[in-house]
């Protein structure tokens, strides 16, 4: 029975690459991603300079060829700076997306498969949820912490599961009826065995694309929370504190509120294409084109 | 339709009860409680200060008494007074409520009039220059964090070229009406961007879908000019859907004012509210967020109730 069924859902996952293929857009935004990630992550290898080493020797510098980004009021490197921001800013996002979609995963699917008043219960407490204006409730949580990359991760997710929990509860109510599943159950498999095996791959397509956007998302929230003083706290540099960083010097120094944004611009951009190319490559209903 | 309106309104009361719980517990969980505020300046305070203080504020009965009492207060209209200014809540909010809810108007009516003027462009002149301009400035404009959009703006158009003020509501000592709307500019545009990008490729490709309809070649074959087949046949059927969009999206307005007010000094509940939490003030911070939800659930049932009352196929019973 699992094998015959791991077969058909890697079926699926094989067929999504050539269709995604074609969307050239999600294709160049893989590797813009990809090289961003790269470099950021290998920050420590590649950045020309240690990401707090002050140099009082040339502060404020604009763009040059020692400095590409230019260097900030201590002399920082603003390149080695961007660099190591992302490492951090990236991080959170992909962090933040995986602990989100898990938890939405995990609502929707119980509430979905279990009904009922299981079903009631977590599908209120989501209405709830849902209800709330984000960004405030996040500002207030964040504000309780001494930020840290981990714990600005668990925040965000833990807020942005209710988009996911929704979608996750009308697909697994719809799969449930399918064929298969009763096969499942005949043969004797438990509740978990098919939640696991057999509803959740099959909901994957819309899953994976949620978190995929989910990740574009949490690095805007971060830079956001970082804008307003309540994320990671310097000298460790996130996107969104050296933009906070900035902010006051803006005038005469505007290669310092600059860069860092278009970096979070190219990354969230790419991701929601990749997103956008995930889903044309999953709906069925969008392949004709 | 009447009776699927009430039943929904009736749905409101146990969700806001639901959402006060949690937005309770949340400003409750503070660690360092509102003291926290007073001791983070630095200064000696004698512990029995503190003691009195709490007293004073109620915050040292245990929080569901707390609660109780917040909400049998708020049913008959008392927000509360307010930590850190002794005013009552309520006042506090209504003073910053025409500044928000002018800044939100003026955001809403721009990103409907521009999305839908893109929408019709981009649709009309599908696949040309203009069309993709569109569509990659919407994925721009979703891809970027508000305050940097903000910043950026402020640069070019307040610090360079010096055309438009950067912060407040007018200028100190020169006060007029235009000088007033000038001031309204970039925070409008800021606040109605992301709005434009999903908007307008919504309605194009709603358009899109509509043109290619039976009653639209009708329409053409009756040889009506070209604007009235679109003008009137077509766009009337592709609003439709995003109508009941634009409500739904409108509930997020709360979160995007907090942000563009900040960054513009606008003098509305958004920036407030970001006073009230630095300030650990629990009744002021209660108020704001009950609205700010109470927003939420408000547009999320104007947008269901619009989608069934324009579309005459969807019943709801």
């Amino acid at each position: 029975m699992t094998d015959t069924h791991t077969t058909r859902y890697r079926g699926n996952e094989l067929s999504i690459w050539p269709q995604l293929r074609r969307h050239r857009l999600a294709v160049a935004s893989i590797v813009v991603v990809s090289i961003l990630s790269l470099a950021c992550f290998a920050a420590p290898l590649i950045a020309p300079y240690e990401f707090d080493a002050i140099d009082l020797g040339s502060i404020r510098q604009p763009p040059s060829f020692e400095h590409w980004m230019g260097t900030d009021d201590l002399g920082r490197d603003l390149f080695t700076r961007v660099l190591f921001g992302g490492r951090i800013s990236i991080l959170i996002g992909i962090l933040a997306a995986l602990f989100g979609t898990a938890l939405g995963t995990l609502i929707g699917a119980v509430g979905g498969f279990y009904g009922g008043r299981i079903d009631n219960v977590l599908m209120r407490f989501t209405d709830v949820a849902y209800s709330i204006p984000t960004l405030p409730l996040l500002i207030i949580l964040s504000s309780y912490t001494q930020a840290t990359g981990t714990s600005m991760a668990l925040i965000i997710g833990l807020l942005s599961w209710m988009a996911t929990a929704r979608v996750v509860r009308g697909e697994v109510l719809s799969i449930k009826e399918m064929l298969y599943v009763e096969a499942a159950r005949s043969l004797g498999a438990s509740n978990l065995r098919i939640i696991t095996r057999q509803v959740l791959p099959n909901a994957l397509g819309p899953i994976v694309v949620g978190a995929t956007l989910a990740v574009g998302y949490a690095i805007i929230l971060e830079s956001s929370l970082s804008f307003l003083g309540l994320g990671v706290q310097p000298p460790v540099p996130t996107w969104g504190n050296l933009l906070m960083d900035a902010q006051s010097t803006m005038a005469s120094k505007p290669w310092l509120t600059i860069f860092p944004g278009v970096a979070i611009l190219l990354v969230v951009l790419s991701v929601n294409f990749i997103g956008d190319g995930l889903q044309d490559a999953l709906d069925p209903s969008a392949r004709q084109r | 339709m009447i009776a699927y309106s009430a039943r929904r309104l009736l749905q409101m009361i146990p969700l806001l009860f639901g959402i006060s719980i949690v937005l309770f517990a949340v400003i409750q969980a503070a660690p360092g409680g509102p003291e926290g505020a007073l001791l983070e300046s630095g200064r000696f305070i004698d512990p029995a200060v503190i003691e009195a203080y709490r007293e004073r504020l109620g915050v040292d009965q245990p929080v569901y008494i707390q609660y109780l009492r917040w909400l049998s207060a708020a049913l008959s209209g008392d927000l509360g007074t307010s930590f850190s200014t002794t005013r009552p809540v309520a006042e506090m909010i209504v003073e910053r409520l025409p500044a928000t809810l002018e800044l939100m108007g003026a955001a809403f009516l721009f990103a409907a009039v521009v999305a839908i003027l893109l929408g019709i462009f981009s649709a009309v002149r599908q696949y040309s220059w203009f069309d993709h301009l569109g569509t990659g400035l919407s994925f721009i404009g979703i891809a970027m964090p508000v305050f940097w959009f903000a910043l950026i703006l402020q640069l070019v158009f307040g610090v360079m070229l010096g055309w438009l003020p950067i912060a407040g509501t007018q200028t100190v000592g020169a006060s007029s009406l235009g000088d007033h709307l000038l001031h309204l500019v970039l925070p409008t545009v800021v606040l109605s961007f992301n709005y434009i990008a999903g908007w307008s490729r919504y309605l194009r490709s709603s358009l899109l879908g509509v043109l290619r309809a039976d009653y639209i070649r009708t329409a053409r074959a009756k040889g009506l000019p070209e604007s009235r087949v679109i003008g009137v046949h077509a766009l009337r059927n592709a609003l439709i859907p995003l109508l009941s969009i634009i409500a739904l999206n409108l509930s997020s307005l709360f979160s995007g004012a907090v942000i563009t007010e900040t960054v513009f000094a606008w003098p509305g509940i958004g920036r407030l509210f970001v006073q009230a939490m630095f300030a650990r003030d629990y009744p002021l911070l209660m108020g704001i967020l009950m609205l700010g939800s109470l927003m939420v659930i408000v547009f999320n049932l104007v947008a269901d109730l619009l989608y069934g009352a324009l579309d005459p196929r969807i019943r709801y019973d």
